[in-house]
Order: structure tokens, then sequence, then C-alpha cells
């Protein structure tokens, strides 16, 4: 149980600056998931806390206890690494009691840790077993085993479910949920897929190019974006963003793009006010359009050119055309929609987002 | 093109077998040998390379198999082993058949009618062959312990630490393993001389590692390489101090890069001849490769008989040692880990 907080963190290499002042505090017992493309970062702000990887400025702290210069042995912490790097010459058992081992704790001790991180895991039949004669899902648990016998103060995980089938990596996700539910360990979890972020993640941290780009929990992500990365990042499918010119007119706003004029909803006006007669970006995810009805209003509608229909069952996508841009739509998988159709499409005035074209950020 | 490989291969080993027939007809044995030596090398090379053209596989025909496949490595097998032949059949044969002129009328070099241990006993009895095996024994081992062990700390620093000239330092040592022996054994006997080691086990102990530490510190460098280095890593979260997780977890994994190193080891300090023969003098310090070809041919006599009677029995410890390691050998080579 700990709290790790980063102050001003900066990672350069020779060339690349890979981790740009990241500010975080992680609360005791909170799993904080980082998340971003490759590149961004991520892994190695996770291996300067492991302290795999030194600090080029800025300190890390465990407990308001600053580790800069701590080996990782004296950290207090358990990783699991995307190739679980289980040794490969050590039985199952061997390799879950190995760093109660090195900590000389006794035989008993370690005997009684082991049987009971292997009950949890439900992995108590094959401790005998070498790592080579287990399956991929089987591996992925012992290296989680391997974490929790030494009842450490901070997990830290690095793409763990990356190397799963898409069904175990599933599966997997749930499992470390419940994990994390019964241990209450603070953790922190890379990926660089955006639905473990959203569904492990108390808080999620989004990264680019070594910045934070937001950090909060995964609704307020989804709902307030912070810029038009974080929005189009999280989501799927992706939101859509269109480009377009903001016009005062009778005391309202209007977005409007040679294929679509839309009303500013009320709630952004003021703060597009500044914007009137400038171009900027709206984004509006897929499932806040739908195929317009006799009720809706017309300024909140656009007509719209169907050119693919994906049936997915539970919903269909659209892909439309919207003057010179496409978009995409997710509409109720009754909806009467036909590929070359020109329909209207409504938007949700709660849920449209306007982004700056010069910092890309929220408006 | 793989096809007109294969079959250039069968017409150049058909060309061969032609030549060798001719060559031994003495009327026409200038074109024999013309034919043997223009063809026998490349059949040679390609044969080696055959198997990896992939001109056969399931479901082929079975002629292909056996054009493509199983007669070529069957004849590249064969000569491979005929010297091992050569030298088993020349250790049993008597005297009197070794020494018979060719001319004679029941010449018969691939063969013998009487087989006899009198070499093997000879050799044992009145050479100081058991010294020079165990000479030879005890320096291998020496040497390949020696290199084994520094090889193993240097190829795992050059592999994983980071510190300056790293790099340079690496391809210095690789640099030394190209300095040929024919030069070195120069300035080294000097060297010898002036330590005072010279003719003792100490002066091939201390120098065969010269050439052997580069060798194994580029072979275990690549091994260890080729291990992933989150379990070491790992290692080192999970309480283990550099030094531990070496000794635990990495050199337990790269087993078979450090043995295949040490049977390479073994076998070049076994094998090796000009330190041996220029800083050792006596009979009784000689391994046995300077042993028996200094001790066995007196003068212009050769006794053959004896020479591969030694020759057999010297490379059984070899022999033996890869037979014995195979797997990990060829898995050392290859050099992979799978997590």
């Amino acid at each position: 149980m700990a709290r790790v907080a980063m102050r001003s963190l900066n990672k350069k290499y020779d060339e690349v600056h890979a981790v740009i002042d990241v500010n975080l505090d992680i609360r005791d017992q909170e799993f904080v998931v980082l998340v971003g493309p490759s590149g961004c970062g991520k892994t190695t702000t996770l291996r300067m806390v492991a302290g795999l990887e030194s600090i080029t400025s800025g300190h890390i702290s465990i407990d308001d206890k600053i580790v800069n210069e701590l080996p990782p042995m004296d950290r207090d912490i358990a990783m699991v690494f995307q190739n679980y790097a289980l040794y490969p010459h050590m039985t199952v058992y061997d390799n879950m009691a190995f760093g109660l081992k090195m900590r000389k704790f006794d035989r008993a001790e370690i005997g009684k840790r082991v049987q009971e991180a292997a009950d949890i895991l439900g992995i108590g039949q094959l401790l005998r077993r070498k790592p080579r004669q287990l399956s991929g899902g089987q591996r992925q648990r012992v290296a989680l085993g391997r974490a929790i016998v030494r009842h450490p103060q901070v997990f830290l995980f690095d793409e763990p479910l990356s190397n799963l089938d898409a069904k175990l990596r599933v599966q997997m996700r749930v499992e470390l949920k419940k994990l994390h539910e019964r241990l209450g360990t603070t953790a922190i979890y890379v990926t660089h897929d955006q639905v473990e972020a959203m569904t492990l993640g108390d808080r999620v941290v989004v990264r680019k190019d070594g910045r934070v780009q937001q950090v909060g929990d995964p609704m307020e992500l989804y709902n307030q974006p912070a810029n038009r990365f974080v929005a189009g990042f999280i989501g799927s499918p992706a939101m859509n963003f269109v480009g377009v010119r903001l016009a005062a007119e009778n005391g309202s706003l209007w977005a409007e793009n040679p294929g679509m004029r839309i009303q500013v909803p009320a709630p952004l006006k003021e703060r597009l006010g500044p914007y009137a007669g400038r171009e900027a970006t709206l984004g509006v995810r897929p499932e806040d359009l739908r195929i317009a009805g006799a009720g809706d209003p017309g300024e909140l509608t656009f007509p719209a050119a169907v050119e693919v229909v994906e049936r997915l069952g539970s919903e269909i996508l659209l892909d439309v055309a919207v003057g010179e841009t496409t978009m995409v739509a997710s509409v109720e998988p009754t909806a009467p929609a036909k590929v070359h159709e020109t329909l209207r499409l409504a938007v949700n005035p709660d849920r449209v987002h306007f982004f700056d074209n010069e910092t890309e950020a929220a408006i | 093109m793989p096809e007109l490989t294969g079959w250039a291969v069968v017409v150049a080993l058909l060309a061969a077998t032609v030549g060798v027939i001719t060559a031994s007809d003495k009327s026409r044995s200038r074109w024999g040998w013309l034919l043997l030596c223009l063809f026998v090398p490349p059949a040679l090379i390609v044969l080696f390379f055959l198997p990896a053209l992939k001109l056969y596989g399931p479901g082929e025909q079975p002629w292909r198999r056996w054009v493509f496949f199983r007669v070529p490595i069957s004849a590249f097998v064969l000569v491979l082993l005929f010297p091992f032949y050569w030298m088993i059949i020349t250790t049993v044969r008597p005297d009197k058949e070794l020494y018979r002129p060719w001319q004679a009328p029941n010449y018969a070099p691939f063969w013998t009618a009487h087989p006899t241990l009198d070499h093997i006993r000879d050799l044992l009895t009145t050479t100081l062959f058991s010294t020079w095996m165990l000479n030879t024994m005890l320096i291998s081992l020496a040497a390949t312990a020696i290199s084994l062990f520094c090889g193993l700390l240097a190829g795992y620093a050059l592999s994983r630490l980071k510190f300056p000239f790293a790099g340079s330092i690496g391809t210095g040592i690789f640099i030394t393993y190209l300095v040929p022996q024919t030069l070195l054994f120069i300035p080294l006997s000097d060297i010898i001389r002036n330590f005072k080691l010279g003719d003792s086990p100490w002066a091939l102990i201390l120098t065969y590692p010269t050439f052997l530490i580069p060798f194994c510190t580029w072979l275990l460098m690549g091994y260890f390489k080729s291990i992933p280095k989150e379990l070491e890593e790992c290692a080192r979260i999970d309480g283990a101090p550099r030094w531990k997780a070496m000794l635990y977890i990495i050199f337990p994994v790269a087993i078979p890069g450090i043995l295949s190193a040490g049977i390479f080891a073994f076998t070049l300090s076994w094998n090796e001849f000009i330190y041996a023969l220029v800083f050792l003098a006596s009979p009784d310090q000689k391994t046995v490769p300077v042993g028996v070809t200094s001790e066995l041919v007196r003068g212009d006599v050769f006794y053959w008989g004896e020479l591969m009677a030694g020759a057999l029995l010297g490379s059984i410890p070899v022999a033996f040692v890869y037979s014995f390691f195979v797997e990990y050998y060829v898995s050392g080579i290859t050099g992979s880990v799978k997590g």
C-alpha cells in the first residue's frame, strides 16, 4: 500500500526526449493506467518507477520517500513484463519463490505464500511444471503470482495482456480487475489499448510524445476530452472531426462547412464566442449521431450520403460522406440504412466538442 | 532456379565419379584428374547447401527425394567419413600389408584380411602416448576453464553493462582473435622464455587463453544478447543484486551457450599444434598432436600404424565430448531461449 508521486519527471536519451515534465500523484490503492501510442514514453516512465531506467531530472517518491537513487530491489515493487520474463530453468514454484528466497524468508513462509498466491490465481496444480510446459494464459498467471507473493507496495504492469489472444485478454482483464479489488495494492499499468485503459483504470493518464495529455477517470476522458488527441484516442470507433467555420448570425452561433450547418448549442456559445468568424474543429462521437426523425430541429441535422454499412449486430456503423469529409455514425441495429442513400443525421447537442485548430485544445 | 542447381549438382557428382574411375586408370589419368579437380570441390560446396534449397518435401515423388537429398547427402557423408575410415583401417592393418607396394597382385588398400592390435599395443608400451594424453587432457581442461571463466565475465559485461568504450573493447577483443598463431608464437616464445615457463604445461595453459578467451567472449556475448533482458530485470526487482541475478538466472539459462563455448575451447586446445610444438621440447611434456607427429616420424621413416593409432585414440575424447553434448551444442550455436 503506497502512494507514488512523480515531480517534473524527465528522461532524455541521446537523441530522444522520451519523458517530458511528467507530474502525477497516484493515491494509495489506486489503479492508474498509462495509455498512449507507442513511443509516448509510458513504458519508460514505468521503468523509471521500477528503477530499471535512470532519471534525467525530477524525482519519483513512494510514500513520500524519494527513490531516485534506490536500486530496484529496495523499492518494494513488483513488475509484470510483457513477455512475462519467467525464469525458464525454474519450476513455477521456484519462479514464484525466487523473490522470497532472495529476501531470506524461511521455507515455511515461502511455501505458505506461494500456495496462497497459487490458490488465488488457480494455478495450484501447475507448481511443479516448467514455464515452457504452460500455455500463454497460464504463464501470465504465473507472472502475476510471482508479483503478488511478495506483497509489494506497488504493482507495475508493462502491457501484460498484449501477448494473449483476444478472448483470453478479455478474460484476464476481468481477473486483473478482481485481483486488484481483492488485494487493494496500488498499481500502475501501461498499455496502448484504450479499452484496457478504460476498463481497468480508476484513473487513466493519456500520453503522447512524452507528455501527459490528460489525467482523469475513464468517463471524464470520454465526456470531456482535454484536447483533440485524447478525444480521438479514447472511444471506439473514434470521434469524427470536421473542420468548420464559426459564424455569428441573429444572436446565435453557427458551425458551418460545405456539407453541414449546425447551430452551436447554448452552453458552448459563450466559450466559442471569440471564435466567431474563425475556423475550428468540430468533434462528435459516432454514438452521438443518429438518423434524424421528424421531431429533430433542423438546426441540429445535416444531410449525409451513406457509403458503407457495417452491421455489427448490436449496432450499425454508417460511413457517410458529409460535404467533402467523411464521418462514421453508430445507429441502432434496426435502422433502415442503405448504401448510396442520402439521409439526415441528427447531432446530440449536449455532446458536441470543439477544438482549437492551432493548439488542438478543447474549447 | 533451385531446380537447375539441383541438376547441376547431380551432373557434377556424376562427372566426379567418372573422374575418380578415369583417374585410377593410368592411361587416361590426366583427364580423370582434370574432371576431379573441376567438379569435386563445387559439388561438395553445393551439396552442403542442398538441403536448404528445399527441392523435396512432403508429398513429392520419392525419386526427387532420392536424387536431390538422399544420394547427395550420402555422398557428402561418405567423403567426410573417409579419413576416419582410413585412420581406423591403417591402425588395424599389419605392417606387412601396410608396406606392400601398390603394384603387388594382392594389394587391397581399402580392406585388411588380418586385422591386428599390434600398433595400438606398440603405441601404448613403447612410446609415451599415455603421458601425452594426460598432458593434453590437463592442459586442455585448465586452459578451457580459465578461458570460460574470463569469457563468461567479459561476455556478460560487454553484452549487458553500459560503460565507456564497451563497443571498442569488444571489437579489440575480437581483433586479437584474428592475429594468426603462426605470427603470435614468435613474440610469445620470447615471453615464455623470460618467465622461464618453457617446456612445462604452464607454457600452454597460459598461452592457449590468448585465442580461447576472445573466442569464448564473442560466442557468449552473442548468447547473452539472445537472453531477454527482462529476465534479469525481473530478478533484480525480485530482490537479487546483479551478481546473484547473473549467477542464479543468467548463467543457468545460458548453459547451452556456455557448454558449446566450453566444447569448442576444449577442442581447439586439444588439437592445437604450433604452440605445443614450439614451447615444449622434452618428450614427456608433449601433447598428443605434437608427440605423435614428432616421435613417430623418425627421420624419413613414418610409423604409419602407430601414427594412425595415436590419431585414433587422440580423437576419441573429442568425439566423446561432442556426441555427449550435441544437443546443447546445437542450441548453443543457434542461440535461442524460449520463454
